[in-house]
């Protein structure tokens, strides 16, 4: 007899213990995805943070080539910021749009938000084909490999952006604001502040200190 | 469709636990113009006459506008998912002061015990 009942009040208690598990579950709040996100932001800043350094290193070896202070306009980096700055408070609009449920504000601001984006591009892109014009490509020093290196993949960063604003603005304007286009929207806001806060570092370690003599 | 509208209802709201609000984003966005707008015009004006102190002032800068951003555009707060985000943060930091530092100090010492020659000979060289 005794034989039966310890394995079912083991059963018993393991069910109980699952029982408990999920209502311990059902009290965590908090949705993986955004932790999930936030997490690959954080490697992406290691990423940054090695380029960072692998400037900072070469950043000065300018094999008797063009240094920052003859290459970088600093009326076109400021431009370049103050879009880049806009778009941070643009997609901030479309946040709260979303929160009051509206898809046409959303999308209109989302739209603002990739056009300057866009424009930052444009501008980096032209920059980039100026100093190659003048064959300070990145193939002239270590100074202009590293430089190249930085801030191309922080360029990159905002193109693929602004490929996943793209792909979000038709989501959400086939399916509405579903619960997953929000949380989608909310990981691409984090991405889109993150790419800001790169660029306060490339503007001010690259570009500013660069230029002073 | 109808079934994501159900669910929608039972959603846990995520975004209430970020605080996002019109004034947050005004604030930061004010905050963040200042705070770029000085160093352009100490740089481009040239304001301090040493290079030295121009590039700690607009370092100081850079570091209080990133502050700004993390609080007011990423809404982290040390309670956000459980205090997980500002954990993986500082782990984050730690590894980015280390690697900065590390390699900025290495490779100084590197450059200055083996650099072959001057930089004036450096500059005659074919």
């Amino acid at each position: 007899m005794s034989e039966i009942t310890a394995p079912t009040s083991r059963a018993a208690e393991v069910a109980a213990a699952h029982a408990h598990f999920h209502s311990f579950d059902e009290h965590h709040p908090e949705n993986g995805t955004l932790l999930g996100f936030w997490l690959y932001l954080m490697s992406d800043c290691l990423v940054f943070a090695c380029l960072f350094a692998m400037y900072g290193v070469l950043g000065r070896s300018y094999a008797a080539g063009p240094s920052g202070a003859d290459l970088f306009e600093l009326p076109l980096v400021a431009l370049n910021t103050s879009l880049l700055l806009l778009s941070s408070i643009t997609y901030g609009f479309a946040m709260l749009e979303m929160l009051k449920k509206r898809i046409g504000g959303t999308l209109v601001w989302l739209a603002v938000t990739g056009l300057l984006g866009a424009g930052f591009i444009g501008i980096e892109l032209y920059e980039f084909a100026h100093m190659i014009h003048e064959g300070a490509g990145p193939q002239r020093s270590a100074f202009l490999s590293s430089f190249f290196t930085l801030v191309g993949t922080h360029g990159l960063h905002v193109t693929f952006g602004i490929i996943w604003l793209v792909t979000l603005m038709i989501q959400v304007g086939k399916h509405g604001l579903i619960p997953e286009n929000r949380r989608r929207l909310l990981c691409l806001s984090m991405f889109w502040h993150f790419l800001d806060v790169v660029w306060i570092g490339v503007f001010t370690f690259v570009y500013l200190m660069g230029t002073l003599k | 469709m109808s079934e994501a509208h159900d669910v929608h209802d039972h959603d846990p709201h995520v975004e209430e636990d970020l605080h996002i609000s019109l004034k947050g984003y005004m604030t930061g966005f004010i905050l963040s113009v200042v705070l770029t707008a000085i160093p352009f015009w100490l740089v481009m004006g040239k304001v301090f006459d040493k290079p030295g102190t121009t590039a700690i002032v607009i370092l100081a800068f850079a570091a209080v506008q990133i502050v700004v951003h993390m609080i007011y555009f990423l809404h982290l707060n040390a309670h956000s998912q459980g205090g997980w985000n500002m954990l993986a943060l500082i782990f984050t930091i730690v590894l980015v002061v280390i690697t900065l530092s590390g390699s900025l100090w290495v490779m100084f010492h590197l450059n200055h015990n083996m650099m072959p020659a001057s930089m004036h000979e450096m500059r005659n060289m074919p």
